[in-house]
């Protein structure tokens, strides 16, 4: 029975969150690798990306909620989901027309493209923040949890309660589609298989008939679908706040990197890698230890390694000891 | 046009949007943008070293900024009463020593091994081992030294000599601005080491880390600076004005001059920091104009424009790179330490990336990459127009609003969200200058 509520509680703190957390992160870093792989240097704008595609989530889901559209025990942010995505490809088509192309057809170094994507995410930031303010903003709706704690106790009279938010499986269910998505139309679709040759060998690619502006714009369209749908999640699972997602940033990049840039697979396995990490570094193991350990063991304190402000040390350790001991990434990525 | 003539004009410019809000706003509005001017031209500078002579992508800035706030903490404050015990504050130093001999006697041992399971096995054992060791010794000393009168200190204190009357020793800032100088190069040196040799996106990314490690030790380390209590009421190297308007000499004087005592000694307050500010630019800007047209500017523009060629020719690239790292940070450390010195607080949570590092980098793009003059001219306009857009935004958006009608909930929005608009315009201005004038208002030569 211990064995059972140790694993129960450690589901609870440690294996629910995680998985929720990290497959945001692997969202997100997905845009950053795709960006990274097609384009060629690393979007420090894609936080404020994201932050922009939710903000008009959040903006139709206002609209929606006040006209009594709902979308029964599913929050209603899933049904703005598309207008987000919409209004995100939108804006990063823009954004690509007038400012990175110019740089594009000049082939300026990386690291200028990085600079210039630093103007971008001063521009996104600031527009995100005129237009919805820099404060919390509330959107979820529908059930909120799939199991509470107190129906799993009921459920199974142990001690420990399970608690699922429908956020979270909303959170993993959504990702498992837009991956399989992902991965559907980059393996096994005409443009996917361009972008993937682009990837690999610009020069060939070129050579054999691939058209670069069009590779370009599905990556914009794909890298804004992945940023919306990451934003949207992460907002509803914890809550919308522009200056938030300029932090995931840091995790993002860790994720991305630790994977290897420019692998897809590496950016879902990196994102998982951060996320399991930065959660059970922080938190409190007493609780799971108390069922596991005979009781003169007990621990007294909280048994936790470090406390949870320093997540963003957890994933730069992480980067780091990936950078020093294997610069690829734990997938093999690209290495410019 | 010459480029003496150019750069004059320029920089008269900028003296008269300084003046101008002189006239038009207020006297103290301008000197204060004139103080945090000369500072960011320093900050400037420091970036510069790295991105104008040598190519280094360094976007860890608020790290180096925030640690030199720090040491003015550590140098100015008075010691805590009580702290300085076998079980407190010294416990701590000694924990701190043996985390830091943990990792050497790690590295050491990584050094003598040979490859394979074994190295691992006894990397791995030290490591978690000796984190346990550490926090056994650690955890203690701190709860010590936090339950020591924790609403008005709870931390170690600093080096000041004065005790009670520590406000009088002002000079002891000063001090901390050099160590502030000292502890960004000491985190700069440790983390060039492990860093430097990625690639710049790495590096870019590597450097954002490591500052928001550095503010969330500031936030959570209650013993070192009192964490998020913030460290108020720093003694300062220039007079306080209550002081001056007691002075009967003072009053007399400003009488003399026609202006009223109190506004006299806020500006006379803010004018002695201007000139301390000025020297210390002074210094900064002519040593790196030294440096620049030394041989040693040459080799590190060299390095920047073909790391290769610069390798084959016989330089060490890697030192190199290491050296002018730890230089500009530690420029960005003494600026730093002058912006705690200014505010008269630490306040750690007021640190956010987009104001202390990415600004700094419009600062040194607009201004002119690789070119000191150019960086310094940044700073001021920049620093400027952060300052200003608000009051300009808000009469901008006035205007536009001026033909809807009173009341209604899109001029209410935009009327508030003025204030959102600075880095709306920053971003414009770093985009524009790149597109049109990618070297700057001042390119190197």
């Amino acid at each position: 029975m211990d064995f059972l509520n140790a694993i129960v509680a450690l589901s609870n703190f440690v294996l629910v969150p995680a998985i929720a957390y990290g497959s945001q992160l692997a969202l997100g870093a997905l845009g950053v690798t795709l960006i990274y792989g097609i384009l060629r240097f690393s979007n420090f704008a894609h936080g404020d990306t994201m932050a922009f595609g939710a903000m008009v989530v959040v903006l139709v889901t206002w609209w929606m909620q006040s006209v009594g559209i709902s979308f029964g025990p599913l929050p209603t942010a899933l049904l703005a989901l598309p207008f987000g995505i919409l209004g995100c490809m939108a804006l990063v088509l823009f954004t690509d027309r007038v400012v990175y192309r110019f740089y594009r057809v000049q082939k300026a170094s990386p690291v200028i493209l990085v600079i210039v994507s630093m103007g971008v995410m001063f521009i996104m930031n600031g527009l995100v923040r005129f237009i919805i303010g820099p404060g919390d903003q509330k959107f979820a709706d529908g059930e909120r949890f799939i199991i509470s704690a107190r129906e799993f106790k009921q459920l199974t009279g142990l001690r420990e309660g399970l608690a699922i938010k429908t956020t979270q499986g909303l959170t993993v269910v959504t990702a498992v589609i837009v991956v399989a998505l992902l991965f559907w139309f980059l393996n096994r679709t005409r443009t996917g298989k361009s972008m993937r040759a682009y990837s690999d060998n610009e020069d060939l690619a070129l050579l054999s008939g691939i058209n670069p502006e069009r590779v370009v714009m599905y990556t914009w369209l794909i890298v804004a679908a992945l940023a919306t749908v990451a934003g949207t999640l992460y907002g509803l699972d914890k809550t919308f706040k522009p200056f938030i997602y300029f932090q995931l940033l840091l995790p993002i990049f860790a994720s991305a990197i630790v994977g290897g840039l420019g692998n897809p697979v590496g950016a879902i396995a990196g994102g998982f890698v951060i996320a399991f990490s930065e959660v059970t570094i922080t938190y409190a193991w007493k609780k799971v230890l108390k069922y596991l350990l005979p009781e003169n063991l007990e621990p007294d304190s909280l048994v936790q390694l470090m406390s949870t402000d320093y997540k963003f040390a957890v994933s730069f350790v992480i980067l780091l000891i990936v950078l020093l001991f294997k610069p690829t990434g734990l997938f093999k990525g690209k290495s410019v | 046009m010459s480029d003496t003539t150019r750069n004059t004009l320029y920089f008269a410019a900028v003296a008269v949007l300084i003046l101008g809000t002189g006239v038009l706003q207020s006297w103290n509005s301008a000197l204060f943008i004139l103080n945090m001017g000369l500072i960011s031209a320093i900050m400037a500078l420091g970036v510069n070293l790295q991105w104008g002579f040598a190519g280094l992508f360094n976007v860890g800035i608020m790290g180096f900024v925030a640690l030199g706030g720090l040491a003015v903490v550590l140098t100015s404050m008075p010691p805590a009463e009580g702290v300085w015990t076998a079980s407190g504050a010294w416990k701590i130093l000694f924990a701190l020593a043996l985390g830091a001999g943990i990792l050497l006697a790690t590295i050491f041992t990584r050094k003598r091994m040979d490859k394979g399971r074994m190295r691992n096995l006894a990397t791995l054992v030290l490591l978690v081992g000796g984190f346990f060791l550490f926090r056994a010794v650690f955890d203690p000393a701190v709860a010590t030294v936090e339950a020591m009168n924790p609403a008005a200190n709870g931390n170690i204190g600093g080096l000041n000599p004065g005790g009670e009357n520590f406000k009088a020793h002002g000079w002891t800032t000063i001090v901390g601005w050099g160590l502030g100088g000292i502890l960004a190069a000491g985190a700069a040196w440790l983390i060039g080491k492990t860093a430097l040799g990625l690639r710049s996106d790495y590096l870019a990314i590597a450097t954002l880390g490591i500052a928001e490690i550095i503010i969330a030790v500031l936030k959570n380390e209650d013993w070192l600076a009192r964490g998020v209590k913030n460290v108020i009421g720093l003694p300062r190297p220039v007079p306080y004005e209550i002081d001056l308007q007691q002075s009967a000499t003072f009053v007399q004087r400003a009488e003399g001059l026609g202006v009223d005592p109190v506004t006299a000694s806020t500006l006379f307050v803010k004018l002695n920091y201007s000139i301390l500010f000025a020297i210390v630019l002074a210094i900064i800007f002519v040593m790196s104009q030294l440096a620049l047209k030394s041989p040693w500017g040459r080799m590190m523009r060299a390095i920047r424009d073909n790391e290769v060629a610069a390798e084959a020719m016989g330089k060490d690239v890697t030192r190199r790179h290491l050296q002018i790292f730890v230089l500009g940070s530690a420029v960005c450390g003494i600026a730093g330490a002058m912006i705690t010195t200014l505010d008269g607080q630490l306040t750690p949570g007021t640190y956010q990336p987009l104001r202390f590092t990415f600004l700094i980098w419009v600062m040194v793009i607009v201004g002119g990459s690789g070119n000191n003059l150019g960086a310094v001219l940044g700073g001021f306009i920049i620093w400027f127009f952060w300052v200003q857009v608000e009051p300009l935004g808000l009469g901008l958006m006035h205007l536009i609003t001026s033909g809807m009608a009173e009341g209604s909930a899109l001029k209410a929005h935009l009327i508030d969200s003025a204030a959102h608009m600075r880095l709306l315009t920053m971003g414009l201005i770093l985009l524009l200058v790149l597109r049109f004038s990618p070297r700057g208002l001042i390119p190197e030569k």
